[in-house]
């Protein structure tokens, strides 16, 4: 799976090129958000607005971003769910364990903020 | 087979690459029923989910990633009902000893039937004819 990886104002944004985050691709992104984070990256937003479906393969990566996070003492955000990708997060309780903004701007003003809930 | 009742059997090989088709085929499906006053769109998610959960569960639990073997999935949908069957040849596990995700501690791992059966009715896991077979009932409004 392609990640587009860009950096905007100290955030390393990641953003996921495929319609499905599921048991074939995930572990790229979880590769992705644990290189963002060893590398020194403490503000982590992963921009999932070209997701249209995710599994609990998907899940379960983001979930190993989240604990990476923590690890480094750093911020995991997520952005720009769609709509099956907003009720599996429901449906597994999984927002409320992460920070879920609507958009790339929200997110990265909660950055600028240096906002942290949850 | 009823009028309406579609039935698709399909065998792909045991690899995470056409988990994809499998769930697109499910998304298709869905949306080819007729529903009064709408669409299928959430039903279509639903299966999507489910055929994908499924058959990555098979893929990589029962058949351990193992690219030679074939993971055969049953699908049979009429106006009223929805079944669908994935069959793997592995060792089996308990579908008892499967829990609900633990929000707080934030697992990686044990989501998939969990959410299977949030969405299907009946779940059932049984051995039969030389197969492990999870059968996933739904009823349609």
């Amino acid at each position: 799976m392609e990640i587009a990886v860009t950096e905007n104002s100290g955030v390393t944004i990641l953003t996921p090129m495929n319609e499905r985050l599921d048991a074939h691709n995930s572990d790229t992104l979880k590769g992705a958000m644990k290189e963002s984070f060893e590398a020194g990256a403490k503000n982590v937003l992963v921009d999932l607005s070209n997701v249209r479906f995710i599994d609990s393969s998907g899940l379960g990566a983001l979930v190993s971003g989240f604990k990476n996070s923590v690890s480094h003492r750093g911020r995991l955000t997520l952005s720009g769910l769609q709509e099956q990708v907003r009720s599996m997060f429901e449906l597994t309780r999984l927002h409320r364990v992460f920070e879920i903004y609507e958009g790339l701007d929200e997110a990265l003003a909660s950055f600028a903020e240096g906002d942290v809930h949850g | 087979m009823g009028r309406n009742t579609i039935e698709l059997d399909i065998k792909v090989p045991n690899q995470t690459r056409y988990l994809s088709l499998i769930g697109r085929i499910g998304d298709a499906l869905a949306r080819e029923l007729e529903e009064e006053g709408g669409g299928r769109e959430v039903l279509a998610d639903q299966l999507n989910v489910v055929l994908t959960e499924a058959m990555s569960n098979a893929i990589l639990h029962a058949h351990d990633d193992d690219p030679d073997k074939t993971v055969h999935i049953s699908l049979s949908i009429s106006d009223h009902e929805l079944c669908i069957r994935v069959f793997d040849q592995g060792r089996g596990f308990d579908l008892d000893a499967v829990g609900e995700p633990d929000d707080e501690g934030a697992r990686e791992h044990g989501r998939g039937l969990f959410i299977i059966r949030c969405v299907m009715d009946v779940v059932t896991y049984r051995r039969s004819k030389g197969f492990n077979v999870l059968e996933m009932r739904k009823k349609l409004r």
